[in-house]
């Protein structure tokens, strides 16, 4: 009943109406000159410096979704959940080049898309559309994803209801809100907001793992308590180690994450929104400090098993929402002031990565579907527009996807644009190195490497839920004929199909002389820094930005 | 931070180029991490956490640690 957390909605209230007040008043912040453009808009002006774009960029790549599904995974399974701590760890070193690589090629371009990059340099806007799609496709489920992290908030405040409007009626409201903002100030208001988001997030977490380990028992009591939960359960995967049929897939899951994660359309919008190449090669040193909460959080799920935390029932009969565990956890251990800032956290931590998911996949409609192919000679105040309006469609169908449709086809999804957004390493990230592939021969890699992994995730099931196709991205080996329980990452599979056609059509194009386009971009655009001039100028911008502490 | 200079782009002015062999020292972080052997296992504990979690949120300070050390190795000289 929702009387009971009275205190806790309170102080979510209070907190979510400040971060909307701020939210609005971030159009003013390092305002430029002439808003109608989508460098401002979409960029943030491309200024930002080193300490904006940690808070930025943190809050975009550790979601509220994150914070509240990796937690519910270790409840679950254990040490096959601990996967986002490597995979958040390698990350950095492998685009510590590769991110430098296209913010120059970028700054010099003007480019404001991972698709713009590609039409330039392989001079294929079917490519470039391909790309675009792809981005977007990915982002819609996950922007729903995070009113999912919203969702499981409110559920545990009790504030539920009998029919789907009702219930689902604070999400709307809250995500109205949202895209007003977003409307209005652009990349500049999740920037902002993203200061508070995480400022609460450090501070819940170091208290609950300072406190929550002092009252459960110290920590070696809380993995004791997991073991034995998981040595009870009859399913052969859990555990808090791995075992020999799962750390072939937990290696590959976390490597593969790693490799999707800098093509997401919307961690390339905030690497492309820092000021110089230095800022981002300092980020990629600083932002391993969410790794650690990350990992810190992910252990809240043990301590939701040392606490005998119980998940709140699911949508169908029977099942359970296991999303509940961590803010069940906070409602069970802390006072409820506390576990209001708590919630706070997790619903101010889905407004900040929706703000710049829905901006990256309106700057993909924009730049390379609308002015590519119904109007070519767009101004940047007219794209800046497009972008805004399309900012807005993006989270209504987001809102419609939850409301409308089963939670776990968001989730599915999710699954899904994870593989697909993977599609586009050959073009994006290695485009960035080489010209070497032929674009007939990208787009080839791409359409097989789309086809591999569909198949593969049909062919995953879940006999413990009873789901026979798209119930997670783990493929067992002796699909293919090998005699083991080993699983594999869905995503690497199709990714080094996708490699295999995009090599050997390329060879075989080049052989059969077929032309190939001109790249636009030359090998020194993509050392280009901080006051270089654009290749083809723009209009007189807003002059300097203004100055800042560094990281 | 370099101030933007107003001469003429690209052409002339020398690039921070990122061939530097100290970016090889990058795979170190990609591949340990990624090595189930190292740390799949219950002991020894520290502080209560079994090796399997200690010892990869250590890989942490090993990543920032290298990522630092290459920034600074290979950043543009005469910069200040």
């Amino acid at each position: 009943m929702w009387r009971d957390h009275l205190t806790e909605i309170i102080i979510f209230t209070l907190l979510f109406l400040l971060v909307s007040a701020m939210g609005f008043v971030a159009a003013r912040w390092r305002a430029p000159r002439d808003m109608a453009h989508l460098d401002e808009w979409g960029l943030g002006g491309r200024s930002f410096g080193g300490w904006i774009t940690w808070f930025l960029v943190g809050g975009d790549l550790y979601t509220a979704y994150t914070f509240v599904a990796v937690p519910a995974l270790i409840f679950g399974a254990g040490a096959a959940g601990f996967f986002a701590v490597p995979y958040t760890i390698v990350i950095y070193p492998m685009v510590f080049l590769v991110l430098c690589r296209l913010w120059s090629v970028s700054h010099r371009h003007g480019f404001v898309t991972p698709a713009d990059f590609v039409r330039s340099r392989f001079d294929s806007p079917i490519l470039a559309l391909l790309v675009a799609i792809t981005g977007i496709v990915a982002t819609m489920p996950y922007i729903a994803l995070q009113l999912v992290g919203i969702e499981a908030v409110l559920k545990t405040m009790g504030v539920t209801g009998e029919s789907a409007l009702a219930r689902h009626l604070p999400i709307i409201i809250a995500f109205a809100i949202l895209a007003a903002y977003t409307y209005q100030s652009g990349l500049r208001a999740p920037a902002l907001i993203a200061f508070v988001k995480d400022s609460l997030i450090y501070l819940v977490i170091l208290v609950a793992v300072i406190w929550l380990p002092y009252k459960l028992g110290g920590w070696g009591g809380i993995f004791d308590a997991a073991d034995a939960k998981f040595q009870a359960t009859p399913a052969p995967n859990d555990g808090i180690l791995l075992n020999g049929n799962n750390q072939l897939q937990y290696v590959t899951l976390a490597f593969g994450s790693a490799l999707a994660l800098f093509l997401y359309p919307h961690s390339i919008t905030g690497v492309l929104a820092s000021r110089s190449r230095d800022v981002i090669k300092r980020n990629m040193s600083a932002l391993p400090a969410y790794s650690l909460l990350l990992g810190l959080i992910a252990l809240l799920g043990y301590m939701a098993i040392a606490a005998k935390v119980t998940p709140l029932p699911g949508a169908k009969a029977g099942s359970v929402d296991t999303n509940t565990i961590v803010p069940r956890l906070f409602d069970a251990q802390f006072p409820s002031w506390f576990a209001g800032i708590a919630y706070a956290a997790i619903g101010i931590g889905a407004l900040v990565p929706a703000a710049i998911m829905s901006i990256a996949a309106a700057n993909l409609f924009t730049r390379n579907i609308y002015k590519e192919y119904v109007k070519r000679d767009a101004t940047p105040a007219q794209e800046a527009n497009v972008s805004k309006i399309a900012s807005l469609v993006v989270k209504v169908g987001a809102v419609a996807c939850i409301v409308f449709l089963d939670p776990q086809f968001s989730i599915d999804l999710q699954l899904i644009g994870a593989v697909i957004i993977l599609q586009t390493l050959p073009a994006v990230a290695l485009g960035l190195y080489t010209r070497w592939f032929h674009r007939g021969a990208l787009i080839a890699g791409w359409a097989a490497g789309m086809a591999m992994g569909m198949w593969m995730l049909y062919q995953v099931g879940n006999p413990a839920t009873g789901k026979k196709h798209f119930a997670g991205s783990a493929f067992p080996l002796s699909e293919f004929g090998f005699d083991t329980k080993k699983t594999i990452y869905v995503g690497i599979v199709a990714v080094l199909v996708n490699l295999a056609v995009a090599a050997l059509l390329t060879l075989a194009l080049r052989a059969a002389k077929v032309t190939d386009g001109a790249d636009a971009t030359t090998p020194d655009d993509y050392f280009a820094d901080e006051g270089d001039p654009r290749v083809t100028p723009g209009p007189e911008r807003g002059a300097e930005p203004a100055p800042e502490p560094v990281a | 931070m370099a101030a933007p200079e107003p001469e003429a782009p690209s052409t002339a002015r020398p690039r921070a180029k990122d061939r530097s062999p100290w970016n090889w020292l990058l795979f170190i972080p990609i591949v340990v991490p990624l090595i189930p052997a190292f740390f799949n296992g219950d002991s020894p504990r520290l502080f209560g956490f079994p090796r399997f979690y200690w010892l990869q949120l250590a890989w942490i300070i090993l990543g920032v640690g290298t990522t630092t050390l290459v920034y600074q190795m290979t950043k543009k000289r005469g910069d200040q």
